[in-house]
């Protein structure tokens, strides 16, 4: 029995524990924000927090969860008040959409870590996060603003 | 002249994809009922196949183009809501299910592709926008007892001279009743409230939060999940299997052979994958077992050497080569390359006795249900797909042989259960259809006074449509026109120009991959142009003004990309700047590039897009679909390639086939030229120009040649 | 001091108090250890070239070369992704080591590898080999202001014992294992440990 929390909520799970946290996440717990992009932590769009901390949860056996807390996609704001996710729509960021939840997980440890980032800064938090559409000039932008809304205390 | 072609290309696909056989004739069988909207509360008002509007003001535009990212659930609402002078916080869009009323008005059949939804869309969602605009004014007039002219229309909302207002959704109910009109009026270009702004994108909030429904995210009660092992060669087959272990794994529930592989079936995909790896397969490895990319090009490189079948013959080639002052030579090559969407291939079907339900994302309705319903022995109205949101799909997903429907459609059958199938990555760039290699070998020359006098453009490559039900499109021609598109309509003003194709025959799927032959031939001839430019003495970007004088769209783009780039500035010793300029799907294209080159390393600091793409719908659209493209395209040229070494393909995943990310992202600069000209694509044409852009500005940083993709300098010459 | 080295190493690598533990608690140096000063006896010098080759080796010089990023493969070329050591060797915030490496390797062609403690020398000991002469790398690892307050017996231990340095030896799928066997490349630093840890000459 594998016991964490997702979201904030409680999970109990009789499991393979070197199954990848991935398709707990997706399959056992229904949470499919989380994407599946390569199996092999080239791509980042399964990117999740452990305990606060960015994981490519393809490659992460879901007993690296056990006893921590994980945060997909689902549980950084699902109102979308999220100082990213308010920047990610001023810049209009997605396209496909596929990679977004990775790079907005990406990006929220990022910011936590340095909260006013330099471009060198972005350069070495969102590398592992692929985006085939090309929407990287936009997120470069949307993280800066998320930085000002963040520091402006949530003010428009 | 330009005009001319492009109605006769778009009939010609109509009429020629109409032709094609029995696969599609059997979709225009009456009778189909299956509406999304069927189901919808009586008080919804649905005049069209496009709209509906609810009591509660809420307007869901039904989209009959896949979303994959280029915007079609923005552009092609706004079209129907400023017509409808609709609240547009209201709007809201649904995928259109697979009927007749929703093929493409240029193609004959539902799809998305050719870069052509806004295009073709354009009067169709405005004339459902106008003609419930007419309805709902209608019904408000007869309820106030006026005449409809004196009522208006704002924002939601009828309004009569009184200045008495009903909302849409307060006239829902009694518009249902009415009968849609026979003609409608279109707003005047002046009048638009929403069409030509840059709006932001209805499906963004979706996509922020983990709601947006892509294909893999599809769960039914008591689905399970299926992995399929499929040869490691191109028609490789089966001969046998021993699935002893894997039937041991837990979660396995069945185990079969399907035409394309062995499917293995287990509760959850994880559990199916790790089965299917321990699956031991005997292959007949068949007559591919050989096939090496390298001797395949080499091939190539003998067969250019030989005339092949006309495409194109204006004044004497040989000729004019044999008087010409200077001449130059060059043999350009690009790769087979992956679409690599972000969302590997994936198809959820639910079959049973008497009626199949598909969920998938889809570039190709019709021919998908089409096939599946072969599969499933029922009628094709008896099948119904539902169209996620594609995480990516530039092509692929809109597959000739139905590849990924067809094989779900197998395993359902064996599976009892409703069934997801899922590719791996490694499944999907293994999984072929690519984007074809080509080898471009050109001659040219320049007169006395440095004029570009001769052309001989000759190309090998596969066929995409041969073989495929748009076969019917290349009939009457001994050449595929996809193969040489780009090059066939050489837009410059060079008296002697000869285009010949040679057609390969090679056992690897091939089909469109985002800007299809454009992505091949923009870069052989951009680059060439270049090097007659060099032959000459002249500026490359003088060079083609001087040639394109004739040319007033494609010298609109190119002197907007130059003159917001600087081309004139001086860059720092190590920096060159390249220009492209291209027509696709419509559109006008011009990138310029600014790299730098350090110990063999190319870095693109910036590109500067240019485009003419006639009427526009959405700037933000439209700019982060230039972005999308000149990334895409740069990603290509300077780190995709797929070789195969004993019949077996090298690349597995992103590691061995790279996409650009973020660090090695140039700054962007997106310009669009104001047209009153006809509506053009934008999904697919910012993609040719940035190879051929890219690879002249590492000639203007270096005055070394990038005559094969992707770019090494260690090939340079 | 001794449990506190074998505490540290156990701690998870993912969590953060590991971190925090590391960087406020350097290894206290220990005054009474050989001098960092090369031996000048050649024959005993030999003892340290009889097993430098192992730490040449890309498993370990990949995280012990010049730039401030690991590296990969047998070719040593930077590590994709753009990683970087970040502030105390694990990373920088959102691309850290144990955001794709796990405590262990995992099966399959060019996944990521992984170890306890998955890392490079932090920034303000980076024990940088590439480029040095073996003597120079048998000084720097031998000197506490370079290698973390190692005395000999902690830095034998590190050599011989760690997790991490383990590794090396069982690489993982398609990597290749440092050739000398760990049993005899144990052997090779204690001999040398026995003889005063003697470096050759400058």
């Amino acid at each position: 029995m594998i016991v964490f929390s997702v979201n904030g909520k409680r999970v109990d799970l009789d499991i393979d524990p070197s199954t990848p946290l991935l398709w707990v996440i997706r399959e056992q717990l229904g949470l499919t924000g989380t994407k599946y992009g390569c199996g092999m932590a080239q791509c980042g769009a399964c990117t999740v927090h452990i305990n606060g901390e960015a994981v490519r949860s393809c490659v992460a056996p879901v007993s690296r969860a056990a006893g921590k807390s994980v945060t997909t996609i689902e549980g950084l704001s699902p109102d979308l008040s999220n100082p990213l996710q308010r920047a990610w729509l001023e810049e209009d960021v997605p396209q496909c959409g596929y990679c977004q939840s990775g790079q907005l997980m990406s990006a929220a440890v990022l910011l936590r870590g340095k909260p006013q980032p330099t471009d060198e800064d972005i350069d070495e938090a969102m590398t592992g996060n692929i985006c085939r559409c090309g929407t990287y000039p936009r997120i470069r932008r949307a993280i800066h603003r998320a930085a000002e809304l963040a520091s402006s205390g949530g003010a428009r | 002249m330009k005009a001319a072609k492009t109605i006769e290309r778009r009939e010609f696909l109509k009429v020629s994809i109409a032709a094609s056989g029995g696969l599609l004739i059997g979709f225009h069988l009456p009778g189909m009922a299956t509406l999304a909207s069927a189901q919808h509360s009586t008080t919804a008002f649905m005049p069209n196949a496009f709209v509906r509007i609810g009591a509660d003001e809420k307007i869901t535009v039904i989209v009959n183009h896949s979303e994959m990212g280029q915007g079609v659930y923005t552009s092609l609402p706004m079209l129907l809501a400023d017509e409808l002078d609709a609240d547009w916080s209201r709007v809201g869009f649904e995928s259109a299910p697979v009927d007749p009323k929703y093929n493409h008005p240029a193609f004959g059949i539902q799809m998305t592709g050719g870069s052509s939804s806004v295009w073709s869309g354009l009067q169709q969602f405005r004339q459902a926008g106008a003609a419930a605009r007419a309805m709902l004014v209608a019904a408000a007039a007869q309820q106030w007892n006026v005449d409809p002219s004196t009522c208006r229309t704002q924002s939601g909302t009828v309004i009569n001279a009184g200045n008495r207002k009903l909302t849409y959704g307060q006239l829902a109910s009694a518009a249902a009743k009415l009968t849609p009109p026979e003609h409608v009026q279109l707003k005047d270009p002046k009048d638009f409230k929403l069409i030509g702004k840059p709006l932001k994108r209805l499906d963004t909030p979706e996509k922020l939060n983990g709601q947006a429904v892509f294909g893999i995210d599809v769960k039914l009660p008591g689905m399970l999940t299926a992995v399929v092992a499929r040869p490691p060669i191109f028609g490789a087959k089966m001969k046998s299997f021993d699935d002893t272990r894997a039937r041991s794994t837990p979660g396995v529930r069945k185990i079969v052979a399907v035409p394309s592989g062995v499917a293995v079936i287990a509760d959850t995909f994880w559990q199916a994958k790790v089965a299917r790896d321990v699956l031991r397969i005997d292959w007949d490895e068949g007559g591919m077992a050989d096939f090496d990319t390298s001797r395949m090009m080499q091939d190539f490189r003998e067969r250019a050497k030989t005339p092949g079948t006309s495409v194109r013959k204006d004044g004497d080639f040989d000729a004019a080569l044999s008087s010409a002052a200077k001449k130059v030579e060059a043999v350009y090559e690009v790769p087979y390359l992956s679409h690599l969407m972000m969302e590997p291939l994936n198809c959820v079907v639910d079959l049973r006795p008497d009626s199949c339900e598909l969920w998938t994302g889809t570039q190709f309705q019709t021919i998908d249900r089409a096939n599946a319903a072969k599969i499933a022995g029922l009628p094709a109205e008896k099948v119904q797909i539902h169209t996620t949101f594609l995480g990516g799909g530039f092509g692929r997903r809109a597959n000739p042989a139905s590849d990924f429907v067809i094989e779900a459609m197998h395993i359902a059958k064996a599976a009892g259960a409703p069934i997801k199938v899922m590719w791996t990555r490694e499944d999907d760039m293994n999984g072929g259809w690519y984007r074809p290699a080509f080898l471009h070998a050109i001659e040219g020359g320049v007169d006395a006074s440095g004029n570009a006098s001769c052309w001989r453009s000759r190309l090998v490559g596969q066929s995409i449509m041969a073989g495929t039900p748009f076969a019917a499109m290349i009939k009457g021609k001994a050449y595929d026109p996809s193969s040489v598109e780009g090059v066939d309509d050489l837009p410059y003003a060079i008296p002697n120009i000869t285009v010949e194709s040679h057609q390969a025959e090679i056992g690897v799927p091939v089909q469109w991959w985002r800007s299809v032959g454009h992505s091949h031939t923009a870069f052989a001839v951009e680059c060439f142009v270049d090097e007659l430019a060099a032959l000459a003495q002249k500026d490359p970007y003088q060079f083609r003004r001087q040639l394109l004088k004739e040319k007033p769209r494609h010298l609109g783009v190119l002197d907007l990309a130059a003159q917001k780039a600087g081309w004139d500035k001086p860059l720092p010793k190590g920096m060159g700047r390249g220009i492209a300029v291209h027509f696709a799907f419509e559109s006008y294209l011009a990138h310029v590039a600014e790299v730098s080159v350090e110990d063999s390393k190319v870095r693109v600091h910036r590109m500067v897009c240019a485009v003419d793409c006639g009427e526009y719908v959405n700037p933000n659209i439209i700019k982060a679909q230039l972005e999308s493209g000149a990334i895409f395209g740069a990603s290509a040229a300077l780190y995709q390639e797929l070789t195969f070494e004993k019949g077996r393909l090298q690349q597995t995943n992103f590691h061995t086939f790279p996409v650009m990310r973020i660090n090695e992202c140039p700054e962007i600069d997106s310009y669009i030229v104001e047209s009153k000209e006809k509506a053009g694509g934008i999904g697919e044409p910012g993609v040719p120009c940035a190879a051929p852009a890219i690879a002249n500005a590492i000639f203007a940083a270096t005055g070394k040649r990038i005559r094969r993709l992707p770019i090494r300098m260690s090939e340079a010459v | 001091m001794k449990q506190r080295y074998t505490m540290l190493w156990i701690i998870p690598a993912m969590s953060m108090a590991c971190f925090l533990v590391w960087d406020i608690l350097p290894f206290p140096v220990a005054a009474a250890e050989p001098s960092i000063a090369a031996n000048k006896d050649n024959d005993n010098g030999a003892l340290f070239a009889a097993f430098v080759s192992v730490l040449r080796n890309p498993r370990c010089m990949n995280c012990h070369s010049t730039g401030d990023f690991p590296r990969q493969g047998d070719d040593g070329h930077r590590h994709t992704m753009n990683v970087r050591r970040g502030p105390s060797g694990f990373g920088v915030t959102a691309e850290k080591c144990n955001t794709c490496h796990q405590d262990h390797n995992l099966a399959g062609p060019h996944l990521p590898p992984g170890a306890p403690g998955w890392r490079l020398p932090p920034p303000s000991m980076p024990m940088i080999w590439q480029g040095l002469t073996d003597a120079q790398i048998c000084v720097s690892i031998k000197d506490p202001k370079q290698n973390r307050g190692r005395n000999l017996d902690q830095l034998v231990e590190h050599l011989t014992e760690d997790k991490l340095l383990l590794w090396a030896w069982n690489p993982g799928e398609g990597r290749t294992p440092i050739p000398m066997p760990h049993d005899e490349f144990s052997a090779k630093v204690k001999a040398w440990q026995a003889a005063g840890a003697p470096c050759p000459a400058m």
